[in-house]
């Protein structure tokens, strides 16, 4: 396990095709003491018209809220990126938009959440890639590792669409490919991911 | 070092160059999304290192406008969020109307489509006869290509639904003359608008304004730049004057969160405050 001294402080998911039901099925479980901060982008939100908290929060225990820019990423609560803007974390923790260019034809693009969270949180942080139909995420998650941060992938052959997860796998990338509904039990047993530190 | 943080330092001895050199200050930017934008031009460059360009930076002054054009506030389309146009089509044109000459400020403006798509909104409302619209950037590559209002012809089809959507009563395609793939905007709308250079981030405020269309530049600054901003245009606005905002930027937390009152929060729209009602 490569956590910094003070363990996980985020966890960074990333996700497309299928990507809410996967969403729920992982945040489902996660239970109230939480210890970090988590944040999604779906490629799927510009279809959600904005309602992709809502619906997480139907399901799921913890607080869920849209990121809004300036605003810090906080512990036990699930930040989701807008539709249409690319999500970024800067220096200092928090939130950040941009209407830049698409990457790799998508905004918001995964990776471009990945890379940024990965400067910030480096060993800290935490990435998890669920199913979609394309590969975005695979480069995030190699900067994640590179940094010292642990790449987390759902198994492809469970996937709703496994080119995402697959292609990241293949790169060499996932250092646990793991069933979804282990992944919730799996992230709890981190060093840092919970408040009662178990 | 690793080579990240390396690079991460190479950026910042890169934006120290570009704002001591040429005085363009990138330095309050987001630092996220801005580190994406400078290692995107490494790349077209072809360089290895960021710190590779420093000495171009420094003595080759033709590489500046393809630096500005990387690390400036990119392009938009034409009636992007169609409803905050027709909001404003609804709920602050008709204001406007009460007054005898309108001066209107849109900063960010990159290559024309926000100024233009404003243009045609106060046509079509009878009111562009008395405006003057001031749309403003700091590259002048992206000012030249929205002055001349040519766009692909593709393009201008994509945005046609959106038009129709921000409460279009024509035809997008009525205002522009189409020939071999590309679409000119009409001349009458092209020259309703002044399009200039100016920087937000040094530049002081250049005339009175009753309403600043200002939509996701904010986003790109950081907080203490964004006050100087918002407060740049408080200053320029004359009482009871409009500011829109883009759909995830807010007042909330700035300087000026007390300056302006919020005229429609769903849309990002504010009435400077101070003024009658």
């Amino acid at each position: 396990m490569s956590a910094d001294a003070a363990g996980y402080r985020a966890a960074v998911i990333g996700c497309s095709a299928g990507g809410l039901e996967a969403l729920r099925r992982l945040l489902r479980p996660l239970p109230e003491d939480m210890a970090l901060a988590l944040v999604v982008v779906s490629h799927m939100a510009a279809d959600s018209n904005g309602l992709l908290p809502e619906l997480l929060a139907r399901t799921c225990r913890l607080p869920v809220v849209e990121a809004e820019e300036k605003t810090p990423a906080l512990a036990g609560r699930v930040h989701v990126g807008p539709a249409g803007y690319h999500l970024l974390v800067e220096a200092d923790g928090t939130f950040s938009l941009s209407l830049d260019d698409k990457v790799n034809n998508v905004r918001p693009a995964i990776d471009v959440l990945f890379d940024s969270a990965a400067d910030t949180w480096r060993a800290g942080l935490v990435g998890i890639l669920l199913t979609g139909a394309n590969s975005d995420g695979t480069a995030g998650l190699g900067r994640i590792r590179r940094r010292g941060g642990l790449c987390l992938v759902q198994d492809p052959d469970t996937a709703f669409a496994d080119t995402m997860p697959r292609s990241a796998v293949n790169a060499g990338f996932a250092d646990h490919v793991l069933e979804l509904d282990r992944m919730a039990d799996f992230l709890c047993t981190l060093p840092g991911a919970r408040r009662s530190g178990q | 070092m690793i080579r990240d943080d390396l690079q991460d330092l190479e950026i910042q001895l890169f934006l120290e160059a570009l704002a001591l050199r040429h005085g363009y200050d990138f330095r309050r930017y987001a630092k996220a999304s801005l580190k994406r934008r400078v290692r995107g031009l490494a790349e077209t460059e072809g360089v290895r290192e960021i710190s590779d360009m420093i000495p171009r930076l420094l003595q080759d002054e033709g590489f500046l406008p393809s630096v500005l054009s990387h690390l400036s506030v990119p392009v938009s389309e034409m009636f992007r969020d169609p409803a905050v146009f027709l909001a404003l089509r609804r709920g602050v044109l008709p204001l406007l109307d009460s007054y005898p000459r309108i001066s209107i400020w849109l900063p960010g403006c990159a290559t024309g489509e926000e100024p233009y798509s404003l243009a045609i909104m106060l046509q079509e409302e009878g009111l562009l006869h008395k405006a003057q619209i001031y749309a403003t950037d700091i590259n002048d590559a992206a000012l030249a290509k929205a002055e001349e209002g040519i766009y692909p012809e593709k393009t201008v089809t994509a945005m046609a639904a959106a038009y129709l959507a921000a409460g279009g009563r024509k035809s997008l395609s009525d205002y522009f003359h189409t020939a071999y793939n590309f679409s000119k905007i009409d001349d009458q709308i092209r020259k309703s608008i002044v399009f200039a250079h100016h920087n937000l981030v040094a530049d002081g405020v250049f005339c009175e304004t009753h309403l600043v269309l200002c939509r996701n530049v904010l986003i790109y600054f950081e907080r203490q730049l964004q006050n100087r901003v918002l407060e740049l245009f408080h200053e320029g606005l004359v009482r009871g004057g409009y500011l829109c905002l883009g759909n995830r930027e807010s007042l909330s937390f700035t300087s000026c969160e007390n300056l302006f009152r919020p005229l429609d929060r769903k849309h990002r729209i504010f009435k400077k405050a101070g003024g009658l009602a």
